[in-house]
């Protein structure tokens, strides 16, 4: 977006007031670890409203000015308390130098209507510090956890040698234990099991009743998509008692009257509770992607003497597969993320690794959890991509420009 | 140029009546459709509908009183009870030989358990009383052995029973007490492969033969019956060789007073006549005094005025349980006062619930509105921050919530660093409601303001710009006319977090300690823990009234089809 707004010098009084706010909120923190909040205020006030003093009035040049804050803050932390406070000193004195310039120079108001009012144009800025905070609360869970499970020590938190970046404090240890712990390593592998098979079956069941949802003339459409959503509705205890009634039944069934060997049949329970669970994310993304589909390419197919199952897979199948993997995704994720139904359903030997992860969280808690649950967060980044280039992938067949 | 005029109907190609055609080509779309559909509604059906409404219906399924003790529960349902008076001696017997079986087939502690739930005290009277019948037969055996020492001899029995070669048998009755067997067992068991007593032993010793023929089948049907492939199966060669129960001997004293050996002339019919001579010495069993000497609680009045209160074959108790109330010989009663937990429990999951759900709607909307009118570059890059925790297992959320708000975690040690609080006074923000709040909001607001962000999105900026040149206020019009667009992204979002919310089970068990737990959580300790299974599946259908209510209005508000997910 091109500038809206021709930008003018703004009068001193107003730098002031601004970085001196800025000044005072980040001196109200040090202040505090110090000893005395308002005295920190009111020298952090200070020192800001003087730096902007000298900057406008004495220095002139931007580049200069906002290098020697950067400078001046990383030494000062430095020499306050080591590595740590260098680097929160040298951004805190990167982001003073940019706001003094930034009020100076009333870059602030070259972005946005130029008819707004003082008050409107304040409104915009606390409303984008105010999201700043939601999205930081949403993310700083995730990135609290990858260094923690760099941590040289048991603990789950940061211990002085982490904080020094000190290499001593730093390991990769429990990653180490991940790998080579057999408890961890057959619940991975019971996962990496359980979750695939799963989800072929709910794709596969799935993708067919979507497109049998999606005709004209279905009877009973509403009720039917109820039925199918619900695992998805109904609260998890509920499907996995019922489930660990239905499927000791029938696991004795398969262990009596079939003969099969009770580790596959445990398997095969799992397995199935996952499938269904994973159903209504598959119907869900495939009759959305459906919804845009051109019924004519298939009616053109026919007329050209294609039979139904060319049809399905020369025409169709390729327009909806970005829907179709999407929906996989989904519906793999939920078997590989999912507890409660494996916890009741499942036997020691198809322990899986949320279900690890669960009584690790409850029972002996390790921080190998952590290192985990880096890798998780790690896998679903790589989802969360591959989901992201198929919708733009999907979004192109169907001739719209991706956004 | 020709018209044609046909007052016939209009035709196809192929010459059939074009209505016909068109008719039948619905029919065979209908029909493909259905067969796309089909094997997955079946396998949601058979897998997922059926196994739950059976979970639920066990919370008013109370056969296995019925099943246990049928004898005692049909005495208990002509029993009156009047003040503190005790029962007749009838139901007192037929307590005893309900319970014999019972305890000889190691289903008396389960039913135990079962009136346990009820009022504490049950589980150990009925194990310590299925341990002590026993005495009652034995002591009558020692004195038919002074009599006559062939009494002790199981083969006597066995021919006295069955009487002898080519007696006429009484199929019919063995088959009820064989499919008594079976109900008690809930197995199907067939009666022609057991043992069927002489239909003139049926006649002359009633008792004896039915204590005796359930003895007889139960070892045969039940005990023996699981014997290895290459062992030889149980037969009636056996069953001559096993020693009664002894609930036999007590049977035939009671038989003895009323019936005339006189005519009978089966095997054994001299030591039957001997006996009847000396009767009088034997003193007729006391069923009443017998139950009292096991324990005094069975002299007590109230105790079978509660086994009766709970001899149903289907129960409102599970459900009344589980709303703080009970059912008692005098109708439905409020629970007692140490005992109410569970309607604290539901409020409290439902007002958790709610301020979840408010918390996401505070937090969710002003994303949701910044993400829907930024430009889409720098919008697409937000949405990552979103769909970041979305697609993050809940587990990894959950554990990291536990390292940030634990007593030595991040959040208390960065305030520690900063000197907001003292080290000595941590917060505590985790094992509580506010660690469930914390984490659950984080958890679910995603789904808040993925819905949001979509309706949000299909608002024209154009309209806000058009009521601010009328001469609206900045917050007129956001007011005015840009809320009452965004509602529908609020109710969807609000509604999906409410469900989702009210049976979270997971995060709440890892960072809800005691007074954080939800519902849910109840629900696991019973089924897994107590054991309890019908007041987890009434707890259960409670929560899932909810979830459905709140899913029908999800329905009629945003439409199923309509969700969007990421």
């Amino acid at each position: 977006m091109a500038a809206l707004t021709p930008i003018s010098r703004k009068p001193f009084w107003l730098v002031a007031l601004i970085t001196g706010g800025f000044g005072a909120f980040f001196g109200l923190f040090f202040g505090t670890a110090n000893g005395s909040g308002a005295l920190g205020v009111a020298l952090g006030a200070g020192l800001m409203i003087a730096l902007a003093f000298v900057y406008i009035t004495l220095i002139r040049n931007e580049r200069t000015g906002r290098g020697m804050t950067f400078v001046a803050g990383g030494v000062l932390g430095f020499v306050g308390g080591g590595l740590p406070l260098a680097v929160i000193g040298g951004l805190l004195g990167a982001v003073a130098g940019w706001l003094i310039y930034w009020a100076y120079e009333g870059r602030y108001r070259s972005y946005i209507a130029p008819y707004l009012t003082w008050y409107q144009v304040l409104w915009h800025f606390g409303f984008r510090v105010i999201c700043g905070i939601i999205f930081i609360f949403l993310i700083t869970p995730i990135l609290v956890v990858l260094p923690l499970s760099f941590n040289a020590q048991n603990f789950f938190t940061f211990t002085p040698e982490m904080l020094r970046f000190d290499p001593a404090g730093y390991s990769l240890k429990h990653y180490q234990d991940f790998f080579s712990n057999n408890e961890w390593q057959r619940s991975f592998k019971n996962s990496l099991i359980i979750a695939p098979i799963a989800t072929v079956i709910s794709v596969s069941l799935g993708t067919l009743a979507a497109i049998g949802l999606s005709q004209s003339h279905v009877p009973g459409r509403r009720a039917i998509m109820a039925i199918m959503i619900s695992p998805m509705i109904v609260p998890l205890i509920i499907s996995a008692t019922g489930m660990f009634f239905f499927y000791s039944q029938i696991g004795n069934w398969m262990e009596g009257t079939l003969g099969l060997d009770k580790n596959l049949v445990g398997y095969i329970k799992v397995i199935l509770a996952h499938a269904v669970l994973g159903i209504p994310f598959v119907i869900i993304t495939v009759t959305a992607t459906l919804v845009g589909f051109d019924r004519s390419l298939t009616r053109a197919a026919a007329n050209m003497g294609a039979d139904p199952v060319t049809t399905f897979f020369r025409v169709q199948m390729p327009l909806i597969l970005p829907g179709v993997i999407s929906g996989g995704l989904f519906a793999f994720i939920t078997s590989f993320d999912e507890v409660v139904v494996v916890l009741f359903v499942g036997s020691a030997s198809q322990k899986t690794l949320p279900w690890q992860m669960f009584t690790g969280l409850r029972e002996q808690i390790s921080p190998t959890i952590l290192a985990v649950a880096t890798i998780l967060v790690v896998i679903s980044i790589a989802l969360l991509t591959t989901l992201e280039l198929l919708r733009r992938r999907s979004e192109r067949l169907r001739g719209m420009s991706p956004s | 140029m020709s018209q044609t005029k046909t007052n016939g109907p209009v035709l196809a190609a192929d010459g059939t009546p074009l209505k016909k055609s068109l008719a039948r080509a619905l029919r065979v779309e209908k029909t493909r459709a259905l067969m796309l559909i089909a094997p997955l509604l079946i396998f949601v059906l058979i897998s997922f509908i059926i196994p739950i409404v059976s979970m639920l219906f066990r919370s008013v399924d109370n056969r296995i009183v019925d099943d246990t003790i049928p004898y005692t529960v049909a005495e208990l349902a002509k029993w009156q009870p009047e003040g503190e008076a005790l029962p007749p001696e009838a139901l007192f017997e037929a307590l005893y030989y309900d319970m014999f079986l019972a305890a000889e087939a190691k289903q008396h502690t389960r039913l135990g358990s079962r009136f346990n739930y009820e009022e504490s005290g049950f589980s150990s009277l009925f194990r310590k009383s299925g341990r002590a019948l026993d005495d009652l037969g034995k002591d009558y055996l020692k004195q038919l052995k002074a009599l006559d020492r062939r009494w002790g001899d199981s083969e006597v029995w066995y021919e006295l029973m069955s009487g002898g070669e080519g007696a006429q048998r009484d199929t019919g009755f063995a088959k009820a007490v064989v499919g008594r067997i079976a109900r008690l067992e809930s197995t199907s068991l067939t009666a022609a492969n057991g043992f069927a007593p002489s239909a003139e032993i049926v006649a002359l010793l009633p008792k004896t033969a039915e204590a005796y023929t359930t003895f007889a089948n139960y070892t045969w049907l039940v005990d023996e019956a699981g014997r290895r492939p290459g062992q030889a199966a149980y037969s009636a060669q056996e069953l001559a060789g096993d020693k009664p129960w002894e609930s036999v001997f007590p049977a035939l004293i009671q038989d003895l007073q009323t019936a005339d050996i006189g005519s009978y002339s089966g095997p054994q019919a001299d030591m039957l006549r001997a006996l009847s001579e000396t009767k009088s010495a034997f003193v007729p069993p006391v069923f009443q005094a017998t139950f009292a000497d096991i324990d005094k609680d069975w002299a007590d009045a109230e105790t079978w005025q509660i086994m009766k209160a709970h001899s149903v074959k289907y129960t409102n108790g599970y459900f009344l349980n589980a709303v703080d109330m009970k059912r008692t010989p005098d109708g439905a009663q409020v629970q007692d006062e140490d005992k109410r937990v569970l309607l604290k429990l539901f409020g409290r999951t439902m007002w958790m619930s709610l301020v979840i759900t408010s918390l996401c709607v505070l937090l969710g909307y002003p994303v949701a509105w910044i993400l829907a009118n930024l430009p889409a570059r720098s919008a697409n890059l937000l949405m990552i921050l979103v769909l970041l925790p979305f697609w993050t297992s809940l587990l990894v959320r959950t554990s990291a919530w536990k390292v940030m708000l634990q007593q030595q975690g991040v959040i208390n040690d960065v305030l520690v660093w900063l000197g907001f609080i003292a080290d000595d006074s941590r917060l505590i923000i985790i094992n509580n409601a506010t660690g469930t709040i914390i984490a659950m909001t984080h958890i679910l607001l995603p789904f808040m303001i993925l819905p949001m962000y979509s309706v949000m999105q299909t608002i024209q900026p154009s309209y806000l710009r058009a009521a601010k040149s009328l001469g609206a206020t900045n917050w007129t019009a956001f007011w005015r006319v840009y809320f009452p667009q965004s509602i529908p992204g609020i109710g969807a979002g609000s509604i999906l977090v409410f469900i989702l919310a009210i049976g979270y089970y997971i995060t709440p068990e890892i960072v809800g300690g005691n007074k954080g737990v939800f519902i849910s959580n109840r629900i696991a300790y019973h089924i897994s823990t107590s054991l309890n299974w019908g007041l987890a599946a009434a707890l259960g259908s409670i929560l899932l009234g909810a979830v459905l209510i709140l899913y029908w209005a999800y329905d009629k508000i945003v439409g199923i089809d309509n969700v969007k997910l990421g």
